[in-house]
């Protein structure tokens, strides 16, 4: 059924900007204060109090901006959006509307076939976030905790570039992943740090106009957003073909039951009457401003991943992984810096395999991880060097983890050191030889794969620790040489 | 008597220790219990925390410490933040509410050693030109109680006329301290958008409003506009320029100064009215200033376009009055609709529902270009034309209010009527002009106002032309009967 349809996707993200101070109060932002200890008169809007732009705030839209080639706007508004709820205690949010501070950019994503897509950012805006409403232990009562009203956010908006769920998630964590390389925002999004509102639509294929689209509210993880588009593309395509029509209405998903539901439909929707905030001041920036900015831009996801293919001879995809996090990639750069540049994809394929599955283990992140590139380079020079081989070192590396002891300290504790003497190896393969006189004759007669036989015999005969070249070369001449 | 004293002549007598503060202070609050019952001017009296504060003031006075408004009394218009006072804004939705902070312009007078002897009635939230709008009930004019004082800083005019504080703090939306100010025969202040802090001062509609003072002559307004004045940094909208010496320059020569006479305000005023004025203009040229005149062909424009924003502004300044977290909260609300809905119609009235409606309306989708997005496209005309007007001369004069004060009752039922009242004034809060009013005569034993307008952060040069003609003429020293 799907291959009739045209899926058409455009994501609102909201990233929590990591100012250390809300973005129109002086109130800390720090996560999960007891309720309300973070809320000053300003947070609460009391009577006659006013707010103040915290310019930390511009500084990370504005670096967000650059950061995906955007203009940014000399000349940007701060507007309300009224409404009436709890948790807004000002009975408007503060936020840009017509004149946004990032204006159009875009950003690259690679597809599972490897290539790339570029999607375009419409725009991104400046405001603050609401409060909360508690429900749990009160009886008869609603809470509200204002600790995060006027929380800085940035409010990423997509063109309606994506095609399929899978496209919306790959955009999605190569957002995630430049707002913590930019350090403007902690991407955790259990706490509610990043979340996205996913607006989806499906169109016969070949049609050119949009299909009425539904905009699924708050999803604050990559499954959810995965899940929750794949439903709703499926409802909107059942509804369809069974002669219904989409309305455009605000969904919720629920992960639990894994389906969107219906929040508001557009007659319900509020109308926010919008207007310049009469508050605060257009806010203009200079150049010097914006080339202040610019210099605070680190090495960015793309700039970096296309450093390591080159100057390490990484694949793509390899390069594109090691620097997925800024703290990933310097890890991989420690450990190439000490164990040197030939080797670095060697050094890629232990930080991707060995490590990265210990940490998921663990479900740590790669700065708490509990071998570091020091010790991760000590141990790959040991296969460098051939003081044991690969797949010792994975006992060893697991050793490490563990104990937190060096690679050497673990060789030679456990006497792990790789019998490179050639007479000793040579010794055990005449003893595995003498005892396996049938296998030999049967070798001999022709059936090769016996080889492997003999391999295994005396690898378990010296725990592993022949050098397999060696022992490869000199088991080949004993058996073919006779 | 001490209340008829100016403020300088009270510091002499502070500093010579003739008078103490706490004399002074226990003068003024004997007046209000006298006399304010009659007026209602006055709706919450500190008088524990006055007389504190005026030891205080007398104590630093003993170190030697001497400033203009060490030590003197003065009474605030409910809008402003005081700490640990109720602050009422005169709407029934804030009867229950205490301040937990001073308001910038608070502070700053309260830093200066100025004594707060209570709070001044007003109309809801600053809409009305009557004082007629109050929760609190309507205040008397001075000058015949059955006339309004003006509005809406009705109060503070109200109490100043009746020298129950020698200076009292307003704010003007529209003509809410020149209006009342021509009303009750004294002086008013409207200084430029941003030349004082709004912090704390509860927005009505937040472009227009601003901060200003009442004092009987030039001279006492410059002194306490000097304390007022300055960058804020908790109000973005306040501007960082220097402050003048407003009292030093008082008396800056008037030879050369270009009087512009708009024509939108002579075409139409009543004969008496206009007299007035003409006697006052005869005193400038003496003094020789010339006179020029001039048009803002959009200024006829200004009611509507002002009936347009100060609503769009205020629907939305006022939306924070939701029962939730502070204010009046209905009894037993079934639901969150409800809460709302209950709180905010028993909380507002009828004037603030009003203005609340019409400014939802003009937002509105499909209605914003109409209304909104056009009345800023005017407002941004009748500033040009200001802008044009003051190429060619320094200042403008011409009459504050059309009448004198009209009978309480009379136009309560009329809106369009009352708000023709501010035809005047609202322009210069379109364009954040600075203005002000000072008693020029009387019509039918009602004082009427001389407005002056300025470019922006002419106070100075308006401060003076008015103490100038202050020290010409005896107008303001005129105190209605039964008051002197």
């Amino acid at each position: 059924m799907m291959a009739n349809w045209e899926v058409v996707i455009g994501l609102e993200i909201h990233a929590q900007l990591a100012t250390k101070s809300k973005i129109f109060s002086g109130s800390a932002t720090t996560y999960g204060a007891a309720p309300n200890t973070q809320a000053s008169l300003i947070d609460l809007a009391y009577p006659g109090v006013l707010p103040v732009l915290n310019e930390q705030a511009v500084h990370m839209a504005v670096k967000f901006g650059l950061a995906i080639g955007a203009t940014i706007a000399r000349r940007s508004i701060f507007a309300r959006k009224n409404y009436f709820y709890p948790d807004l205690p000002k009975g408007y949010q503060i936020s840009q509307y017509e004149q946004p501070v990032v204006g159009k950019g875009s950003l690259a994503i690679m597809l599972d076939d490897g290539t790339v897509k570029t999607i375009g950012v419409t725009r991104a805006h400046l405001e603050e976030d609401a409060g909360k409403s508690l429900h749990e232990g009160l009886a008869n009562a609603s809470g509200i905790d204002l600790n995060r009203a006027g929380t800085p956010l940035l409010e990423i908006v997509s063109e309606p570039d994506m095609r399929s769920a899978k496209e919306a998630v790959a955009y999605m964590k190569k957002v995630h992943t430049l707002v913590r390389y930019l350090e403007i925002c902690d991407g955790n999004m259990q706490e509610g740090s990043f979340r996205c509102d996913a607006n989806v639509s499906v169109r016969p294929r070949g049609q050119a106009t949009f299909g009425t689209r539904a905009e699924i509210k708050n999803l604050n993880s990559f499954r959810f957003v995965e899940k929750a588009i794949q439903y709703e593309i499926a409802r909107q395509i059942d509804l369809i073909e069974s002669g219904g029509k989409v309305v455009q209405e605000t969904r919720l998903y629920d992960s639990d039951k894994n389906e969107t539901r219906s929040m508001r439909s557009k007659e319900e929707a509020n109308d926010y009457r919008y207007f310049p905030d009469p508050d605060l001041l257009p806010l203009e920036l200079d150049q010097h401003f914006i080339d202040a900015v610019r210099g605070t831009l680190p090495e960015l996801p793309d700039e970096k991943a296309a450093r390591f293919a080159r100057d390490f001879g990484l694949s793509a995809y390899d390069a594109g992984v090691l620097s997925a996090s800024r703290e990933l990639g310097a890890y991989f750069e420690a450990v190439v810096a000490a164990l040197g540049a030939p080797h670095a994809k060697l050094a890629a394929n232990w930080v991707m395999g060995e490590l990265s599955s210990a940490l998921n283990r663990e479900n740590a992140e790669i700065t708490a991880s509990r071998v570091s590139p020091t010790a991760l380079s000590g141990l790959l020079a040991r296969i460098v060097d051939a003081t044991i081989s690969g797949k010792i070192a994975k006992d060893v590396f697991e050793a490490m983890w563990s104990e937190g002891r060096p690679a050497d300290a673990i060789i030679e504790a456990k006497g792990l050191r790789q019998i490179t003497d050639s007479l000793e190896i040579q010794g055990v393969i005449d003893a595995v030889i003498a005892a396996n006189p049938k296998q030999l004759a049967d070798y001999r007669a022709g059936k090769d794969k016996l080889f492997g036989f003999f391999i295994g015999q005396v690898m378990k005969a010296t725990g592993g620790k022949a050098n397999p070249a060696q022992l490869n070369e000199l088991l080949k001449a004993k058996l073919d040489g006779g | 008597m001490m209340h008829n004293l100016s403020l300088g002549e009270l510091a002499d007598r502070l500093a010579g220790r003739q008078i103490s503060s706490v004399e002074l202070t226990r003068h003024f609050l004997a007046r209000i219990e006298r006399l304010n019952p009659s007026l209602n001017a006055v709706i919450t009296v500190t008088a524990a925390q006055a007389l504190d504060g005026a030891a205080a003031a007398d104590r630093r006075l003993a170190a030697g410490e001497r400033g203009r408004l060490l030590g003197i009394p003065l009474i605030h218009k409910d809008i402003f933040c005081t700490d640990g006072v109720r602050t009422s804004c005169g709407s029934r939705m804030l009867d229950n509410f205490t301040a937990p902070y001073d308001a910038t312009v608070v502070a700053r007078l309260k830093a200066a050693g100025a004594v707060m002897l209570g709070k001044a009635n007003m109309d809801e939230f600053a809409m009305g030109s009557s004082n007629e709008t109050s929760y609190y009930g309507p205040v008397k004019n001075p000058w015949d109680t059955t006339k309004v004082p003006g509005g809406s800083s009705g109060g503070s005019a109200a109490a100043l006329a009746a020298r129950l504080a020698p200076i009292c703090t307003g704010t003007d939306t529209g003509g809410s301290i020149r209006q009342p100010a021509a009303l009750t025969g004294i002086t008013g202040v409207k200084p430029t958008y941003g030349r004082v802090s709004r912090y704390g001062m509860i927005a009505f509609a937040s472009s227009l409003d601003q901060a200003g003072v009442f004092a009987r002559t030039a001279a006492d307004a410059a002194a306490v506009l000097q304390i007022m004045a300055g960058f804020d940094p908790n109000d973005s909208t306040s501007v960082d320029t220097p402050v003048p010496d407003y009292p030093a320059l008082l008396d800056a020569p008037l030879k050369g100064l270009k009087i512009g006479l708009l024509r939108e305000f002579f075409d139409g005023l009543e004969e008496r009215n206009a007299a007035l004025i003409h006697d006052a203009l005869k005193i400038y040229l003496s003094l020789g200033a010339d006179t020029v005149e001039v048009s803002l062909p959009h200024l006829p424009l200004s009611v509507p376009t002002y009936y347009v924003v100060a609503p769009a502004e205020c629907s939305s300044n006022l939306s924070r009055f939701d029962g939730v977290r502070f204010g009046h909260r209905c009894a037993q609300p079934r639901d969150l609709e409800e809460l709302y809905k209950r709180s905010r119609g028993e909380g507002f009235g009828a004037e603030v529902k009003r203005r609340i409606m019409t400014g939802t309306y003009v937002l509105s989708a499909g209605y914003f270009d109409a209304y909104y997005l056009k009345a800023q496209k005017v407002r941004r005309l009748i500033t040009d034309d200001f802008r044009a007007a003051f190429q060619k001369v320094d200042l403008l004069v011409g009459p504050t209010t059309p009448t004198p004060a009209f009978a309480i009752g009379a136009k309560v039922n009329d809106p369009v009527t009352m708000y023709l009242n501010d035809i005047y004034t609202i322009g210069a809060n379109l364009a954040g002009l600075p203005g002000l009013s000072i008693p020029c005569g009387f019509v039918d034993g009602l004082p009427m106002g001389l407005q002056l307008i300025g470019p922006h952060f002419s106070e100075a040069r308006l401060l003076g032309a008015a103490h100038q003609l202050q020290r010409a003429t005896a107008w303001h020293a005129q105190a209605p009967g039964g008051y002197e």
